[in-house]
């Protein structure tokens, strides 16, 4: 099984780190490693990193993370930057901003960062609209390591509702380490157990950690590929044209 | 499933053994030094805090070895609780106050058989070339 961690916040300042965090994650089992990058970041650079996540044998994967104030921003960032990455994640802060995210098929992950039950806006509305655009959950476990007492509470709470919310209609979770630190990092397994708390059965919890996420990662590259022309229509081999003579 | 021991009595009677064990190789990773008193520590309390006093109270949680120096350890929980030892295991974040975590190798139903599977493993980190030393647990 090939487990991927889409959302490894290496730190791209500190490139002693970043070598270090990279070398963990193949270490624990991660195949594919997706980072964060700024929509700016220079084509060299991520030429370095992947060069550097090549070392310890693990594919290395763009993303993006927008965090739109509105759904006109969030157009307008996904017009621009979406051919650049290879994930495009979305900080959804309003209901107006999920919904659109949600529906959004440039869209492929959907994330939200707070503990406030009322700002986490996945509910059937949105799930109903990400089942057909095919966007995924996208849960942080850092969040749920780093947390304590009440505000953990609040969070499994939450996760729970978003979780079976999500298997109801079919919407593909994918769980992300979210880590910034290198002892904030698990192995898919452990992860996988962590998730039993909001009621995650393990091989729907592997499969978010292994099938949903590397199987966004192949679909967006497809679409990167000279070859592909529409969902489900790619050239294959190319003809001649009837003008052409032998 | 209930495993029958089959210690056939007097009577004829067969003795269910009702408590099933799994035994857990860990490797805790801490910044500092720890010792096995703080490791025990910081399992239980992560048992305490995601499930309460009744979970702990079924966990069944004993620290049967601990190697300093590798930091290899064996615990023992009851088989039912095993999710739940397992989830609290990967959310230790601390041990003693020190920045730590805790990764699970390997999990089995008796020492003699994780101390097998802790040896293959360590046949395959040297075939690679990553020698990790394992616990040893009698």
């Amino acid at each position: 099984m090939k487990f991927s961690d889409l959302h490894l916040r290496v730190p791209l300042n500190d490139m002693q780190q970043t070598r270090k965090m990279i070398e963990k994650s193949s270490a624990l089992g991660y195949s594919q490693i997706g980072v964060p990058l700024p929509f700016s970041v220079k084509q060299d650079a991520i030429d370095r990193l992947r060069h550097g996540s090549e070392e310890f044998g693990v594919d290395f994967v763009t993303r993006l993370d927008l965090a739109p104030k509105s759904s006109g921003e969030l157009l307008g960032s996904l017009r621009r930057f979406r051919r650049k990455f290879e994930v495009v994640s979305v900080l959804c802060g309003s209901k107006p901003l999920a919904r659109q995210a949600a529906k959004d098929r440039r869209v492929d992950l959907l994330s939200f960062h707070t503990v406030e039950p009322r700002k986490r806006f996945f509910d059937w509305a949105e799930a109903e609209l990400a089942s057909k655009s095919s966007a995924a959950l996208e849960i942080d476990m850092a969040q749920i390591l780093s947390l304590e007492g009440f505000f953990r509470v609040r969070l499994f709470s939450c996760l729970r509702r978003e979780v079976a919310t999500a298997k109801s209609f079919g919407v593909p979770v994918v769980i992300s380490s979210g880590s910034t630190d290198a002892l904030l990092l698990r192995k898919p397994q452990d992860f996988a157990s962590l998730a039993f708390v909001f009621d995650m059965d393990v091989s729907l919890a592997l499969e978010a950690l292994s099938k949903n996420p590397v199987g966004i990662v192949e679909r967006n590259r497809v679409k990167e590929s000279p070859a592909y022309v529409a969902p489900g229509v790619r050239i294959v081999r190319e003809g001649r044209s009837r003008g052409q003579v032998c | 499933m209930w495993r029958l021991v089959s210690e056939l009595l007097g009577r004829g009677e067969v003795v269910v053994k009702s408590v099933r064990r799994r035994y857990l190789a860990l490797r805790v990773e801490c910044e500092d030094s720890c010792d096995g008193k703080a490791v025990s520590d910081a399992v239980w309390d992560s048992v305490l805090r995601l499930f309460g006093e009744v979970g702990s109270s079924q966990a069944g949680l004993f620290l049967v070895h601990f190697e300093e120096g590798t930091n290899y350890a064996v615990l023992r929980c009851s088989h039912r609780a095993l999710p739940m030892v397992r989830a609290a295991i990967a959310s230790v974040t601390k041990i003693g106050n020190k920045p730590a975590a805790i990764h699970v190798l390997r999990v089995s139903g008796s020492l003699k058989a994780l101390s097998k599977k802790v040896a293959t493993k360590k046949e395959k980190l040297q075939e690679s070339g990553e020698c990790e030393q394992p616990p040893n647990e009698g």
